[in-house]
């Protein structure tokens, strides 16, 4: 063999303790009375159950479909009914119980339909791909990502090397190496799926050298293809994907990166056959092959198992004496975890059940200070620190950790195996990666946290200005509604509104005219400051006060501040006038005359005005008449003028107040003719009531009697009348 | 004499133009926010619980960044905030401003007893993250995944139908405990002895 072994740094050697688990052919586990078959058996989103409760399946038949591209289906591991989907223990070292369907089998194992591609050649590659990923294969080396995803390059990578990794390093596991041993043929039938599917220059198979009958029963079935079987040292971890990469390549995937970004697919020996058996049978992964192993346990061995299968009811046909048992261990004794619940099932990626004794694996020795040896460094196989990283795990100090590359531990345990002070130094390592895991996704969360707190804000801030700009909106609505309705009532005011001393018109004018006034009064004042000013200042100079100066200063200022107002109220007077539209004529002396737009009222002005007027010239002409003055006559004449004038203003205006009243009564009348009736049957019957008060008050024999009774018999009638009318008209 | 003049030239115009080009780069690449706030900002855990008595943690980072607030405020935060501000601001630490009842390691959720609900709509109001669900007259419920269990919806709840409690531990937000240490037996280990 001239390939060259490239060697890993560190790596240990442990007690194998495989031979007792090989003796014994691949034994097939009995159907158990119940299996328990967690949705989430892989990496990824866990299944999405797609069966219910008293559903009677058959084996292979999809029970949970996957959820999402990082996701896979589950099937039924044997024909039975489903009698519950419920959390359940299962294979976490978190010891949290996860979804389970539970199976009764009914004991007939009745396959479902199987569908095997014959000529796999012919298909798309896509259509295969999706084949595996319907039967639902994840890694069943230990890690459990879906194969399907390993598989489907992404367009443009070149495969350089299909690598098969059969190294089986861990102590105690003998599954894959059965498995080889007996089923060789099958193994490379899936193995060559899988070079078609990836088209690799060189399709390797790496397999440690403590597997002799294996690495024969390879050599055999690789003898007419082009796979190479490649043997390496036994070492542990050579197993590890990126450690058997290094080792047949020289090729190391970077820190965060895949093997196919250095050309390199990896798949495990159970997946190979599992992709066989899916392609060429048509099986789903129903079942696996597990180790069965510990002195505790009696027939040690490898069995086949159904999925979901209880690792207690396992464990009683291996005839386990679980007393005897110190732990249970799922997986490997370097990588697995004691499991705390023994009806845990077996999942896809249980390679190994090991029930040790306690001189097998004492219990675990107290934890020793750190004597900073560095043996852990000298095998560590991925060239980390681990004493550093302990330091900095242990003190929380992730940063540093993170320096350290703490991420790229592959936690085979190897350190922890060669601590003299026996520190369990994986626990710190997985401690201290969760927590980096957890603190960085409460920086997400926190992040999505301040993004959805600040949308908030805003949103609430957008909220009330909206908000805002619809109050101010109704706001001038409301002032212009307000001010029309001013408008309205001031262009119609009531009829007693005349002696309003207000120019009616718009609030401006209303508002120029009381401006005017008050400039008016503080005009007055200010030329009262400056008369009694001008007055102290003449009473000085008489006296020769000595602040004959200040007083004369005083004086200018008061003056001029008197002539300023009086300027500014001019300025009112004639603004005042010319933004009063309903009078450009007002009267001259006060600027607040009084003058209305309703006829009634200017007409009571003019007949006001005229009545003066004449009255005026009636003293005139009586001074003149008293003084004996010359016009006389013109001045009579005059008087004669004015008083037809105010007579006939006078005669206007109550013309135009008796039409008014009409126009009202008429009104009254349209809008209620009732109402009228009453008010008039009122009238006639208070009539009635005066007159019959009357005509008691006097005696019979008084002369007016008579005339009095009449009257009152007239007012009754009337006031029968406008009743009859009233009810006439109510009925009408 | 010259050397002298031209020493004194070179400095001064040394100087103008560092300066100019110093003034120009502070109008030109002048940041609007202040940067120190927003990286105390990012330490914060953005509960905007308001139990360090500013409206949010963008207000009370703000606080800090302008030295008008101490940096042991934040109680959800806890003592590794503390921490963290005073390497930022190169403080001192001092311990949480807090009492010891208040302080909660575990993240929390708020739960709202849904049958006990009567749909007043006044915890949505309350909730910084808009993460409770519900409408007038309708039952709410709280989104657990946006919930940043800040307290504020429980006290505006007339019938008391929120609790707060700790968010549940699922498979992927599970983590291994930190082990015990010196003198201590390792819990999950399982070491193997080369008995062969």
């Amino acid at each position: 063999m001239s390939r060259q072994i490239w060697d890993i740094p560190g790596g240990i050697h442990p007690a194998q303790n495989k031979i007792q688990s090989l003796q014994t052919e691949i034994t097939r586990a009995d159907i158990p009375a119940e299996l328990v078959i967690p949705t989430q058996q892989h990496i990824g989103a866990p299944a999405k159950p797609c069966v219910e409760v008293g559903d009677k399946v058959l084996k292979g038949q999809v029970i949970a479909e996957g959820n999402g591209f990082v996701s896979l289906p589950v099937h039924a591991p044997t024909s039975g009914e489903v009698i519950a989907i419920e959390s359940r223990p299962i294979q976490h070292p978190s010891q949290i119980d996860g979804v389970c369907i539970v199976l009764k089998p009914d004991s007939n194992d009745t396959w479902g339909a199987r569908h095997p591609i014959d000529n796999y050649q012919s298909l798309e590659r896509n259509d295969v791909i999706d084949a595996i990923r319907n039967a639902g294969i994840a890694g069943m080396g230990g890690a459990g990502f879906p194969s399907a995803i390993k598989l489907g390059i992404k367009p443009g990578t070149k495969i350089e090397q299909l690598i098969l990794n059969s190294v089986e390093c861990e102590p105690y596991i003998t599954a894959d190496d059965k498995l080889i041993q007996e089923r060789a043929d099958e193994i490379i039938a899936g193995l060559e799926i899988m070079q078609w599917l990836v088209n690799p220059q060189e399709t390797l198979i790496g397999i440690e050298d403590n597997k002799p009958d294996a690495i024969a029963a390879f050599k055999k079935a690789t003898a007419n293809n082009n796979i190479e079987v490649v043997v390496v040292p036994t070492k542990y971890p050579s197993g590890g994907e990126k450690q058997l990469i290094y080792m047949l390549t020289g090729k190391e995937v970077s820190s965060g990166g895949l093997p196919s970004d250095v050309g390199v697919i990896c798949q495990n020996t159970g997946t190979a056959y599992a992709i066989n058996r899916a392609i060429h049978h048509g099986e789903p992964l129903v079942s696996r092959i597990t180790t069965v192993t510990g002195d505790a346990v009696k027939h040690k061995g490898n069995y086949e198992v159904l999925l979901g299968t209880p690792v207690d009811a396992l464990l009683a046909q291996a005839g386990a004496d679980m007393s005897a048992a110190s732990r249970l261990i799922m997986g490997g004794p370097m990588m697995g975890f004691s499991i705390h619940d023994a009806s845990v099932p077996v999942v896809k990626v249980t390679n190994c059940l090991l029930a040790p004794t306690t001189e097998e694996i004492p219990v675990p020795a107290q934890e020793q200070a750190c004597i900073r040896c560095g043996s852990c460094a000298q095998v560590c196989p991925a060239g980390l620190l681990p004493q550093q990283l302990y330091w900095f795990s242990k003190s929380n100090e992730l940063e540093k950790a993170e320096h350290f590359n703490l991420a790229d531990c592959i936690e085979c345990g190897a350190c922890s195996f060669v601590c003299p002070s026996n520190i369990p130094l994986v626990q710190y390592f997985r401690f201290g990666k969760g927590q980096i895991r957890k603190h960085k996704s409460e920086t997400i969360k926190a992040d999505h946290a301040r993004e959805r707190f600040e949308f908030r804000q805003a949103r609430l801030e957008k909220e009330e200005r909206e908000k805002e700009q619809k109050r101010k909106a109704r706001a001038e609505a409301a002032a212009k509604k307000q001010a029309a309705k001013k408008a309205a009532a001031l262009a119609n005011p009531p009829s007693d509104a005349s002696g309003s001393p207000t120019t009616p018109g718009t609030d401006d004018v209303a508002d120029t005219a009381s401006n005017a006034t008050k400039l008016k009064s503080a005009w007055a004042s200010a030329t009262k400051r400056w008369k009694d000013a001008e007055k102290a200042l003449t009473i000085a100079e008489k006296n020769g006060s000595d602040q004959l100066e200040a007083f004369q200063k005083k004086v200018d200022q008061l003056k001029a501040k008197a002539e300023k107002t009086k300027a500014l109220y001019e300025d009112a007077k004639t603004s005042a006038a010319s933004t009063s539209p309903s009078s450009p004529s007002a009267s001259p002396s006060p600027a607040v005359a009084p003058v209305s737009n309703d006829p009634m009222v200017q007409l009571k002005q003019a007949s006001a005005d005229n009545f003066k007027a004449w009255k005026d010239a009636q003293k005139k002409t009586q001074e003149a008449e008293a003084n004996s003055a010359d016009n006389l006559e013109a001045l009579r004449e005059e008087e004669a003028t004015l008083k037809a004038k105010s007579d006939a203003s006078k005669a206007a205006m109550k013309e135009a107040r008796a039409k008014e009243k009409e126009a009202m009564q008429a009104k009254k009348a349209t809008e209620d003719p009732t109402k009228q009736l009453k008010l008039d049957a009122a009238i006639a019957r208070t009539k009635a009531k005066k007159a019959l008060k009357a005509l008691n008050s006097l005696d019979d024999d008084h002369a007016s009697h008579a005339a009095l009774k009449a009257a009152y018999e007239k007012a009754l009638a009337t006031a029968d009348n406008a009743d009859a009318a009233l009810k006439a008209a109510e009925e009408a | 004499m010259t050397d002298d003049l031209s020493a004194v030239f070179s400095l001064v115009s040394m100087a103008v133009l560092f300066g100019s080009a110093l003034g120009y780069a502070a109008v030109k690449f002048a940041t609007d926010d202040d940067p120190i706030a927003d990286q105390v900002d990012a330490l914060l855990p953005q509960t905007q619980c308001g139990q360090c008595g500013h409206p949010g943690c963008r207000p009370y980072a703000e606080a800090v960044a302008n030295d008008e607030d101490e940096i042991n405020k934040c109680i959800p935060g806890g003592e590794d905030t503390i921490h963290a501000m005073a390497d930022l601001l190169g403080k001192d630490f001092i311990p949480l401003d807090a009492e010891e009842s208040d302080v909660v390691d575990v993240p929390m959720v708020a739960y709202i007893r849904e049958d006990e609900c009567i749909g007043c709509t006044k915890c949505i109001q309350a909730c910084p993250m808009d993460a409770i669900l519900g409408a007038a007259k309708q039952m709410h419920t709280v989104i657990v995944d946006e919930c940043t269990g800040c307290d504020l919806c429980v006290e505006p709840c007339p019938v008391d139908c929120i609790d707060i409690i700790p968010e549940k531990v699922t498979h992927t937000t599970w983590a291994w405990p930190q082990p015990d240490g010196v003198g201590i037996t390792p819990g999950q280990l399982i070491p193997v002895r080369n008995i062969a």
